[in-house]
């Protein structure tokens, strides 16, 4: 029997609700999450109802909060901090940068700070310069931290149950548009014609294949709310100009463990990578240098990179949309690896 | 006269503690930084003499030693983790302003600890163990905006804090008058916390205003202000001193040290003293024989 389709925001909600019941140690931090308002994006409904003394508003301090939840996790308990935008993470990066990721190690393993961050990414819904961004590239950047992003092809559920379980800080980055959309999880090893394969490890990796894993032109790397607009040019690519790829989705984003793309690699000998931040020092910078110092030999063409470009993200919709990386961008960096190749 | 004397002994070690740090530095045995306790001493020996170890938590900052000795009394840790060696008590790592030791933390920027200890409170307050929790800011620390974020969650919140400011009148070399405004004491007042605020260097006078702030959040749950006015006799780091040596002498005539040493007998704070040293040249010695911290062998 095929379970009914759930949103991006039930299944995080669902999951909360799962691990508060679990542990009694959870503890919820955020701007307006108390019932019946539930959080900007309803992602907390229901909990303060059920966990009056475990759901705390905050006054609007986040660069205080992440330091507030640090305190919280030394002393043993599992603090989750919502942050109501991710734009807003720049006011505690402090906290992130010369606490939350450095008490383990420079007091010699004597604490452990295992607390999560939520946060939602991403434009897209005209919300402008400072309520758009996909600023998860700032953290990748800081040793001893994790940084999860799912998509809507991933259990979105089971990954903020892993990051609250986890000994680790966990920043768990949400993707705006996918709160509202419809989750696809694989069934019998597809998602619609892709076949799909799920790696093993506390935060896996999609690889999609049109081809059933047999060669194929290129490997597009991605995570969280780029997935969607991937996946769109990888069928465009298919109808249009009979180009097959790869995709892989991460979730695990920091730290970077690409086994996954290294293996899709070594059947597409070519790599896009595709994220909604902005271009220079992203996510894909640090990927292509990686992979490049790992299978140069594998690769026939330079890593081509698709991202927003390198500016702000405007409100008006066809100045966002021009902000931001598009179908068609993908499938420009698709074909110009064809080029290389012909 | 028993409790005096065992104040003079741990504020006279640190005394020691600290000047040793600094001959040990002219002498090319210590790397790093340092940021001495001299002339602080009373604060953190008074105030500390009322908390649990096994149960109460502080936060210090980069300032710490005082606080570290006066609440761990682990001279031989510390003395390891500043020189670098192994046995320190974070293996080197941590240094000079980032200890962790059972409930004592420290940490190197100032105000990023003041939220981390109204989250320990948080926590404490939660898991109902009736601890304290304690910071120490100083008058420099008041310019970082997130004490009084933390202040205002502290006091929404009915947090068991200690907020101490150690107003030792410089924020490095810049005076109090050049980078503060308005009251200390009112900052705490404004958001609505029991405040109280002593100029004395005097240990006992300190030991019964933290009492009483201790006893209250203990009572109440809530979260305290308390402002001790004091001054530092030694640079702000090493060497780093352009202050008038006249101020500095004339604050040396309120050296806490003077002032209890003043209520011992003679011999009496000798013998404390000689303890001391004696104490203080063999973990000078243990430490220096002790192996430098190294990455572990491949």
């Amino acid at each position: 029997m095929t379970p009914p389709p759930k949103r991006g925001v039930q299944a995080l909600n669902e999951a909360l609700h799962e691990i508060f019941g679990r542990r009694d140690d959870v503890y919820l931090f955020g701007e307006d999450i108390l019932d019946p308002y539930g959080g900007a994006f309803k992602v907390t409904s229901g909990l303060s109802d059920a966990y009056p003394d475990r759901v705390i508003t905050t006054p609007i301090s986040e660069a205080s909060l992440f330091g507030v939840a640090a305190g919280m996790a030394l002393r043993g308990q599992r603090p989750i901090l919502e942050i109501m935008f991710g734009d807003f993470i720049s006011l505690g990066l402090d906290q992130v940068v010369n606490s939350i990721s450095k008490f383990r190690e420079m007091y010699d393993d004597q604490v452990t700070v295992p607390m999560v961050v939520r946060t939602p990414m991403g434009g897209r819904r005209g919300y402008g310069p400072t309520h758009s961004q996909s600023l998860e590239k700032l953290l990748l950047g800081i040793p001893n931290i994790c940084v999860v992003a799912g998509s809507e092809c991933h259990d979105l559920g089971a990954l903020l149950i892993q990051a609250v379980e986890d000994e680790r800080p966990v920043f768990f980055i949400e993707n705006k548009l996918m709160y509202g959309r419809v989750l696809r999880r694989p069934e019998d090893g597809h998602i619609a014609e892709l076949a799909v394969r799920e790696s093993d490890g506390p935060y896996p990796a999609l690889t999609f294949s049109g081809t059933d894993f047999a060669e194929a032109s290129a490997t597009i790397v991605t995570y969280g709310g780029m997935l969607p607009v991937v996946l769109d040019a990888v069928t465009e690519l298919i109808l249009e100009h009979e180009i097959f790829c790869e995709v892989v989705a991460l979730s695990q984003l920091l730290p970077m463990e690409l086994d996954t793309v290294l293996e899709s690699v070594s059947r597409t000998g070519a790599l896009v990578t595709a994220e909604e931040g902005t271009l220079t020092g992203g996510f894909g910078a640090e990927i292509a240098a990686r992979v490049q110092a790992a299978v140069w030999s594998d690769l026939r063409a330079p890593v081509q990179r698709v991202a927003a470009r390198d500016g702000i993200i405007p409100s008006a919709r066809l100045l966002e949309d021009a902000m931001l990386p598009s179908v068609e961008d993908i499938v420009a960096a698709v074909s110009a690896l064809e080029g290389v190749r012909s | 006269m028993a409790q005096l004397a065992a104040f003079y002994e741990r504020m006279f070690f640190i005394r020691r503690f600290e000047e040793t740090l600094l001959d040990l530095f002219s002498l090319g045995k210590l790397v790093g930084t340092t940021h001495t306790y001299i002339g602080q001493e009373a604060n953190a020996v008074g105030l500390i003499d009322h908390l649990d170890p096994d149960r109460d938590v502080i936060f210090s900052n980069h300032r710490c030693h005082g606080h570290y000795l006066a609440f761990t009394d682990d001279a031989f840790g510390l003395l390891c983790e500043v020189m670098g060696k192994a046995p320190g008590v974070c293996g080197g790592k941590g240094g000079s302003q980032h200890l962790c030791k059972g409930n004592f933390y420290s940490n190197g920027v100032l105000g990023s600890i003041v939220p981390v200890a109204t989250g320990i409170a948080l926590a404490e307050k939660k898991k109902g163990t009736g601890a304290v929790s304690t910071v120490f800011l100083g008058d420099g620390t008041l310019g970082e905006g997130v004490t009084y974020e933390s202040l205002n969650m502290a006091s929404l919140w009915q947090l068991p804090v200690l907020f101490v400011v150690e107003n030792n009148h410089y924020a490095q070399s810049t005076p109090v008058e050049l980078e503060l405004a308005g009251s200390i004491a009112a900052r705490g007042a404004a958001f609505g916390v029991e405040t109280a605020e002593l100029d004395t260097t005097d240990v006992d006078l300190i030991h019964s205003a933290a009492g009483q702030a201790i006893s209250r959040i203990r009572e109440t749950s809530a979260p305290y202000f308390l402002v001790l006015n004091t001054y530092r006799f030694s640079p702000h780091s090493k060497s780093d001193d352009q202050r008038d040596p006249a101020e500095i002498e004339e604050r040396r005539t309120r050296d806490p040290l003077l002032i209890a040493g003043a209520r011992l007998a003679d011999d009496e704070r000798s013998a404390i003293e000689a303890r001391c040293e004696d104490r203080l040249a063999e973990i000078v010695e243990a430490a220096d024989a002790a192996p430098a911290a190294a990455p572990e062998a491949a």
